[in-house]
């Protein structure tokens, strides 16, 4: 088979799976009422809703009711966070994250300083991982709020999410604990209960659903304050006419992942071996970021070429038809060194010269040949042209 | 069965076209538009096109277009953004008592934290009166908000008028213009408008995407954070195939934009007139200036919630209020607003026509409508002919 091109960049988007392009199209064709309307067409809608809703909290192991959806990761990380502190405002104003989060999670969290909180940043240990017995340290009494994200979206640690919960609730049992599942949702097994997880974010982008809709998991119970108003939808929580063909397709989507969930994981593990081990033993120079091997989600992983720029490697081999990123997409055009890397003590070079690795389930063993034999001559010639000592 | 949609006030059905266009950005061309690659670097190029095609339309430039999550979102992006920008200036906003809920809520939430809101009433057609809105404005107003047409009554108001006084008292408008863009023409070269909201679905594009339109020079804050989307005032990965829908759908909406209107409008002046035809039935919002689409009326000794099940059984889909607003049982703030009592409210029924209506299509809903009524008036204690 001829490769045509190799995408791994997928953890900035991913492709969409065709069924879940037809079933968009039909919803957009067919089952366009409004699921307010109290009409047949309405019920069509609301019915679309319905069972996505369901599909969700099923995959998740939660009640229907706890799911509401959203534009997508950034706004379901902003209304967990920026609507439980501000709605729980009187309980406290500590509220505590990690250094390497989303800038949608640390954006609001400056927000939130702005706003009178005070918050902690947990630096990660060296693998990209939280301690979490720092975590507990963190606490005070005056704690409402810890947000940590499951999968990193740069190099693919892997934080201890139950452990964190169940060490964070033994101390205060009344904090509350949000997780950005975005790069993790689909991928792992998430049970909100099980783990003690009180707000779950994630976006149906990241795994070959439909762009502009995520979903916020809200344990019952849990209060928060909208950050947009009107019309009543989602619980009073999320205005506006339902993106319908959006949901149906991230349902859709979610069903399909999960589906071989165990056997995706493996295939994406194994391609992930075969790529680090022939980066590596080409270029022992090369320095894997973050989490060991075996620590870090099989399906994203960072490598540095020290002395050698990210940018460049990443335009040679869009050459080869050969896709990936320097860091998260959202920081890439804005050109800032990753704060993710720096927050694992990298220097300069390391981190300009890293490289994110980002697999599907549908990447192939084929692919994962043709792309490890492309770097590997790509790094060889930059590094040859700038005269690095290998 | 024949089944014919007059709720197109509530949502539009997609146009093919539209569907098309949106194909290629969920199947090949699926990048981030922030990527760096070719992948991302498409998507940034249709992102970039789509914007240009909504500016265009609207007489706008690109730098002023903001892509948000729809018109819920756009409104309290503008009242929101407005609000926490400037409330060192001044904690005074008006707007009008005929909003919709995206609006009301946003205002009478801001109510709550400090802020000081006016809500001008309307006349009994629905229209605020710009004198009075001129008389309210004081120095600490940072903000009006006026819609451009109603979603219940379909009354449009004297925007430019409007406009035109909040500029010369250096005051921010806003306009919630999501049932009118795309059915009436609109100039923002020629409109005191500083910021509008639109929504496609409203307009035969998807659902899901909308439009914030900032002009330069005017300061708002997010409401979320995050990457620097959408120049830093609208964070999120772009949802690129309906961004691409939206631009082709506003693109289709301008094509002879005059004549569909006045088409719509043969349509609706048939149906309101055969709907007076009934007895004690009395038109609700202006008789002429009017969403071209826009039928409400009340029918008098009938329930709007049991005449709308009726007209569904028949295939005929209509509304009996706002569609956000009917799933509760309070009458609708808008009626409330022009005078109507609890009754003739709740009588209400609102009929919002399309293109793919035809004059069949509307004589086939009066007959029902007169059917349904007289056997529901037979039922009624109160109704004597
Ligand atoms: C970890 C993480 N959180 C949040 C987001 C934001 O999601 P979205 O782009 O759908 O707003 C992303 C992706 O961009 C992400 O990787
Ligand atoms: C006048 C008006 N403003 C705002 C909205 C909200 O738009 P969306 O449902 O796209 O959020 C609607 C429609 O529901 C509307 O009719």
């Amino acid at each position: 088979m001829r490769i045509k091109e190799v995408y791994i960049d997928n953890s900035a988007t991913t492709r969409p799976y065709p069924e879940v392009i037809s079933e968009m199209s039909r919803v957009m064709d067919e089952e366009y009422g409004n699921p307010s309307s109290l009409h047949r067409r309405g019920s069509e809608g609301e019915r679309i809703l319905n069972t996505s809703r369901q599909v969700l909290a099923d995959i998740l192991g939660v009640k229907n009711n706890e799911v509401i959806f959203t534009s997508g990761g950034t706004e379901s990380n902003n209304l967990a966070i920026l609507g439980i502190a501000r709605r729980n405002r009187r309980r406290g104003n500590h509220l505590v994250t990690t250094a390497i989060e989303h800038s949608s999670v640390l954006q609001a969290f400056n927000q939130l300083e702005k706003e009178g909180f005070e918050v902690t940043y947990l630096v990660p240990e060296k693998n990209g991982v939280i301690d979490p017995q720092k975590a507990v340290e963190a606490l005070t009494s005056r704690t409402i709020l810890v947000s940590i994200m499951h999968v990193n979206n740069e190099i693919g640690s892997i934080q201890p999410i139950s452990r964190i919960s169940k060490m964070l609730k033994a101390k205060n049992p009344a904090v509350i604990f949000h997780v950005d599942a975005v790069q993790s949702f689909t991928k792992f097994s998430l049970s909100p209960q099980q783990q003690g997880i009180d707000l779950l974010s994630m976006s149906a982008h990241k795994f070959h659903g439909p762009k502009g809709v995520g979903t916020l998991y809200i344990k019952d119970g849990i209060h928060l304050e909208p950050l947009n108003w009107g019309g009543g939808h989602e619980k009073g929580l999320r205005p506006g006419t339902e993106n319908t063909p959006g949901i149906a397709g991230m349902a859709l989507a979610a069903k399909i992942s999960t589906a071989d969930r165990r056997e995706n994981m493996e295939k994406m593990n194994s391609l992930k071996e075969k790529l680090i081990s022939s980066i590596l033993t080409e270029h022992p120079w090369a320095q894997l970021n973050g989490p060991l091997e075996e620590e870090g989600a099989p399906h994203i992983f960072n490598i540095s070429f020290p002395g050698l720029k990210g940018e460049i490697i990443l335009h040679a081999l869009e050459e080869y038809f050969i896709y990936v990123s320097t860091g998260s997409s959202c920081h890439s055009s804005a050109k800032e060194p990753s704060h993710v890397l720096r927050a694992l003590g990298l220097n300069e070079e390391a981190t300009e010269g890293a490289i994110r690795f980002s697999l599907s389930h549908l990447n192939t063993e084929e692919e994962m040949d043709y792309a490890a034999s492309k770097i590997n001559s790509v790094i060889a010639e930059l590094a040859n042209f700038h005269k690095i000592t290998t | 069965m024949k089944r014919i949609y007059l709720d197109h006030g509530a949502t539009t059905p997609m146009k093919e076209d539209v569907l098309e266009a949106m194909l290629p950005y969920l199947k090949e061309i699926h990048g981030n538009p922030s990527s760096v690659h070719s992948f991302g670097r498409e998507a940034r190029k249709a992102l970039d096109e789509a914007r240009e095609k909504v500016a265009t339309a609207l007489g706008a430039s690109p730098e002023e277009i903001i892509f948000t999550s729809g018109g819920s979102e756009s409104d309290n992006l503008a009242i929101q953004g407005v609000s926490n920008a400037l409330y060192t200036k001044g904690k005074h906003i008006i707007t009008s008592s005929i909003e919709h809920h995206a609006v009301m809520d946003t205002v009478n939430y801001l109510g709550q934290i400090c802020f000081d809101i006016t809500f001008l009433p309307v006349d009994e057609f629905g229209m605020v009166n710009p004198d009075e809105l001129a008389s309210e404005i004081r120095d600490d107003t940072i903000l009006v908000s006026i819609m451009t047409a109603n979603n219940e009554i379909g009354t449009i108001q004297p925007i430019e008028e409007i406009g035109n006084i909040c500029r010369e008292k250096g005051v921010y408008f806003h306009t919630d213009a999501v049932q009118a863009i795309g059915h009436m023409p609109f100039n923002l070269k020629e409109q005191p408008v500083d910021m509008l909201s639109l929504s496609a679905h409203k307009f035969y594009g998807p659902k899901g995407i909308g439009v914030l339109y900032k002009r330069k020079g005017i300061k708002i804050r997010q409401i979320f954070f995050g990457g620097s989307q959408e120049i830093k005032l609208r964070p999120g990965t772009e949802n690129l195939p309906g961004i691409v829908g939206l631009g082709r759908a506003i693109e289709l909406a301008a094509e002879d934009i005059e004549e569909k209107r006045e088409g719509l409008i043969l349509l609706r002046d048939r149906l309101i007139s055969k709907l007076l035809e009934i007895d004690s039935v009395k038109l609700n919002g202006h008789p002429v200036k009017r969403l071209p689409g826009n039928v409400n009326v009340s029918i008098l000794y009938v329930e709007g919630e049991s005449l709308l099940l009726g007209l569904d059984i028949k295939g005929v889909a209509v509304s009996s209020g706002s569609a956000c607003t009917s799933g509760s049982l309070d009458p609708s703030h808008v009626l409330m607003a022009i005078g109507l009592d609890h009754q003739t409210a709740h009588g209400s029924l609102r009929l919002t026509l399309g293109r793919d209506n035809t004059i069949e299509d509307i004589d086939y809903t009066v007959d029902v409508v007169k059917e349904i009524v007289e056997k529901l008036r037979k039922m009624s204690p109160v109704y004597k002919k």
